[in-house]
């Protein structure tokens, strides 16, 4: 138990410090190449309500499927619906609140699986956005977990609910292509290549569509 | 003392005596195996196994009791009833029943503590089967003890079972044996 505690108050400074690091990136990069002038009106910012949303996922381990989700995530969205080709998605998941089964969820931190003490973030951030229906996008962009990156494209659902908006969707991803599962855990006969990943999250502030 | 002399169960009883006997006894290890082993591959591969052997053992024991209600077993040799003392018989008949009670809570607890870690059984990797109960995490370690318990106490009786066979096979030299011995 206290091995466990020192993990997560590891993988949660580890994250801390990588968001640090990373923080002051993107505003150097956005400062640079600034010419306003021609550029269309950004897309509004939305504020992700963590407490109604959830990510989860499905594996499979010698045909069985278990459920699991991350507690803690954040997200950066700045989207109008009505213009999506100006969205952004940044999505950011601590791979350290991973819950599966509360027996090996600190196996899960270990370097074979997710490493968190030397990649605490699983993110997505996105380069376009289509709409493909009513309420309906593709979001393309980069998944980069346990340092390697992989080009995904995310059909996502918006529905109205009491004010806010939940997105919802899913996709598949092989956990070999990340090193999710490695040396002997790299047997997919014992736990799938192919995982199923869903999430739903409420934000707020989303332009209505 | 002819082997011809003493009635003997029929083919099937002997078969599903002679498979679950095998069957019991190496889930039984593989159980107390698993749980020392740390997270690994063969971990999972073996507590699949290990619960695809159960299930297994659950589905054969009703096909055994089934076929044990509808067949008559062979009655006790003379020179055995005559021999044995009352207790005797009561143990004997004690430690059948006993057995055959836990035939069928050992996996079915063992099955319901799986449901109830929210691990559905996919019977040998194939056949999902429906969960007994659902995910509850307190439930389940009660349940894992119970599934424990039960299988200690079945081998307790299994090696009493066999004990006592012994005894009439070499001590007694009753031929009691035979009525469970395949062949000729």
């Amino acid at each position: 138990m206290k091995f466990r505690l020192s993990m997560l108050a590891l993988a949660m400074l580890f994250s801390l410090c990588a968001e640090a690091a990373t923080k002051p990136v993107p505003t150097a990069t956005a400062t640079a190449p600034a010419p306003v002038a021609a550029t269309p009106v950004p897309a509004p910012q939305a504020r992700l309500v963590a407490a109604s949303s959830e990510v989860t996922f499905t594996a499979k381990q010698v045909g069985v499927p278990m459920d699991g989700r991350f507690k803690r995530f954040d997200a950066q969205i700045a989207l109008d619906p009505k213009q999506p080709q100006n969205g952004k998605v940044n999505f950011g998941i601590e791979l350290g609140s991973v819950s599966l089964e509360p027996a090996t969820d600190a196996e899960l931190l270990k370097p074979e699986w997710f490493n968190t003490a030397k990649f605490p973030k699983a993110t997505f951030v996105s380069s376009s956005i289509k709409a493909t229906g009513a309420g309906r996008f593709d979001v393309s962009g980069k998944l980069s977990i346990k340092g390697q990156q992989r080009d995904l494209t995310v059909p996502v659902v918006l529905a109205a609910a009491g004010g806010n908006t939940v997105a919802t969707g899913s996709f598949a991803l092989k956990r070999l292509d990340f090193k999710v599962g490695e040396g002997d855990w790299a047997d997919t006969s014992v736990v799938a290549n192919d995982v199923q990943v869903k999430f739903k999250l409420t934000l707020q502030g989303l332009p209505a569509f | 003392m002819s082997p011809a002399a003493t009635p003997r169960y029929s083919a099937v009883a002997m078969a599903l005596h002679w498979v679950l006997a095998l069957a019991i006894l190496t889930a039984f290890g593989v159980g107390l195996y698993v749980e020392g082993l740390p997270f690994s591959p063969e971990k999972l591969k073996l507590l699949n196994w290990h619960k695809w052997a159960g299930v297994s053992i659950l589905f054969l024991s009703v096909l055994r009791l089934v076929w044990r209600i509808t067949h008559r077993p062979p009655e006790l040799p003379a020179k055995v009833r005559q021999n044995m003392p009352g207790w005797q018989m009561a143990a004997f008949h004690g430690t059948h029943h006993l057995m055959y009670l836990l035939f069928f809570i050992v996996p079915l607890a063992g099955w319901a503590y799986s449901s109830a870690k929210g691990f559905p059984i996919v019977w040998f990797g194939v056949l999902p089967l429906p969960d007994l109960i659902g995910k509850d995490e307190a439930l389940a370690h009660t349940l894992k003890e119970a599934h424990e318990l039960a299988a200690f106490a079945l081998i307790g009786l299994v090696a009493l079972h066999v004990a006592a066979a012994l005894k009439h096979q070499f001590v007694d030299r009753d031929g009691l044996l035979d009525r469970m011995r395949p062949g000729r």
